[in-house]
């Protein structure tokens, strides 16, 4: 992949936070550590959350398999529908697909999302996964933690802890899903 | 990721991924009023929503704390119980107020039970009533959603929906394929849903049935009207059997119920006209032996039960974009 040096912002007042090469740092170091704290990478199971944690998962999971050679579960869980804020939203969110192990009883589901905020989602994430079964323990990666936490809820695994203001905005783009440069950015409004 | 901000939806610039439904109806009122866009999101949400089902908790807390009516002022078992399981399996709250049991038969009109429903702060509203444009004229006045579940001979939208859901579900596309709708179309809500749906989906309607109830002025619609089963089954992709209300003594339409068998019953005889991966649909309840032979209501090419299945799943995301875009 040829990074544009200079991609396009995803808001006029946008200052750039990582370009492709910190993220792709920030991905490897995560895929080692998830390798150094599950053994058995064969029960692991990594679950994108709709839908740029989808795009994350597949590429830690790749890093994980480049690394070790093991090929963990790589799948996706929507929280549209576990969600307590629906009323909240102008246009209800897109309900997307669910891909979880078939026997969740003995797995380490690790949760996948790109940016980590009040932590509702990862909530909802959870709710959704119990609902299929119950699965041995969950563990949580993000590329950006912004802080402003609504719940008790803490990520295993962090790219990067970016202190925000309440109303500024992260904007995570990958390449795969947006045809730009993967890139994470934050704009104030 | 969009749900770390849902409290400011302004969307960063190109997005080419919606992450959204992109559903701004607080009613569904008609298919005729939706575009192909609309369809396309409905059928997209329900094929999540199908997964629900097999579940081992099918349950998930979207509508959690909504309260949902079923306003049936005409008798329906079917598509009740489908909105009711769909509410169920979106922990919504139900209530079933049938005809009998309701102050419509104490002269109460349907505005003033409507507006009581919505005193007691019901949030969805799903309607069935014998007049065409009873449930838009309630959707116009309530701030609570509006489902249609059958207005007179006008629509009955999400029958049309779980048909097409399951045609897509099946063949994998719409476009191209050629539908042909058999019966009752006169007085047929679903066979007017269905055109409008296959229309905007790109297929191709033949309409087939005695003249007296497959009136030629359908033409206007955009379909084909036939009177002549045979020479269709050819050339379906999917038949789609209408059920004959003969228990409404339609006996001026068409002589004898066996004469109506032996011009436009999907006999076995007839099947075998049908192309080998033909779907043959029935939006229920089937009578065995006059709108369809037996067996082939069981055979594999019979998606009739597969229908019911899918209904479930499409109720369940109407109501789910129905509620979620009332806070505009």
């Amino acid at each position: 992949m040829n990074p544009d040096p200079n991609p396009t912002p995803p808001a006029p007042n946008a200052t750039l936070i990582l370009d492709h090469a910190a993220i792709d740092r920030c991905l490897k170091r995560i895929a080692h550590e998830i390798i150094e704290r599950n053994p058995d990478l064969s029960k692991a199971a990594l679950i994108g959350i709709p839908s740029r944690g989808v795009e994350m998962a597949r590429r830690l999971t790749a890093l994980i398999t480049e690394f070790t050679g093991a090929a963990p579960f790589s799948g996706m869980v929507d929280v549209a529908m576990h969600r307590d804020d629906l009323h909240r939203h102008r246009i209800p969110p897109r309900v997307e697909r669910t891909e979880l192990p078939h026997e969740m009883r003995d797995k380490t589901i690790i949760l996948v999302d790109d940016v980590l905020f009040s932590g509702r989602t990862c909530r909802a994430a959870m709710d959704s996964i119990s609902s299929f079964g119950r699965p041995a323990r969950i563990q949580y990666a993000v590329l950006v933690d912004r802080g402003h936490r609504e719940l008790p809820i803490r990520a295993d695994y962090v790219g990067k802890n970016m202190p925000t203001a309440f109303d500024e905005r992260i904007h995570v783009r990958f390449e795969a899903v947006d045809h730009i440069p993967d890139s994470v950015w934050m704009s104030r409004p | 990721m969009i749900s770390p901000m849902s409290a400011t939806p302004s969307i960063p610039a190109s997005p080419p991924q919606r992450a959204d439904t992109g559903w701004t109806h607080k009613d569904l009122t008609s298919i005729e009023a939706l575009t192909a866009d609309e369809i396309k999101s409905i059928l997209d949400t329900a094929s999540a929503f199908k997964t629900v089902g097999v579940r081992e908790v099918k349950k998930v807390p979207a509508l959690r704390g909504k309260t949902l009516v079923n306003l049936f002022v005409e008798p329906s078992t079917r598509t009740r119980i489908s909105f009711e399981l769909a509410a169920f399996r979106l922990s919504a709250d139900v209530v079933n107020i049938s005809a009998a049991t309701s102050s419509l038969t104490k002269g109460e009109t349907l505005k003033d039970t409507a507006k009581n429903l919505e005193a007691l702060h019901a949030d969805i509203i799903v309607l069935r009533h014998s007049s065409a444009g009873a449930s838009q004229f309630l959707a116009e006045r309530l701030d609570a959603s509006v489902i249609n579940g059958g207005d007179g001979a006008h629509e009955h939208p999400t029958q049309a929906l779980l048909d097409v859901y399951t045609i897509l579900e099946k063949k994998g596309r719409i476009a191209g394929l050629h539908v042909a709708i058999i019966g009752d179309i006169l007085f047929s809500r679903v066979a007017r849903s269905n055109i409008h749906a296959l229309l905007k989906l790109g297929a191709r309607v033949t309409l087939v049935g005695p003249r007296t109830l497959v009136p030629r002025e359908f033409e206007k619609m955009g379909v084909a009207v036939t009177h002549d089963l045979d020479s269709v089954l050819p050339d379906a992709d999917v038949v789609n059997l209408l059920r004959i209300q003969h228990e409404r003594q339609r006996k001026e339409y068409f002589p004898s119920l066996s004469e109506y068998t032996a011009f436009f019953g999907l006999t076995q005889q007839r099947a075998e006209l049908l192309k080998p991966d033909a779907l043959i649909m029935h939006p229920g309840p089937i009578n065995r032996g006059i709108e369809i032979d037996s067996d082939l209501a069981d055979s594999a090419r019979s998606v009739i039960l597969d229908q019911v299945t899918n209904g479930l799943a499409v109720r369940m995301a109407v109501l789910y974009l129905c509620a979620g875009s009332r806070n505009g």
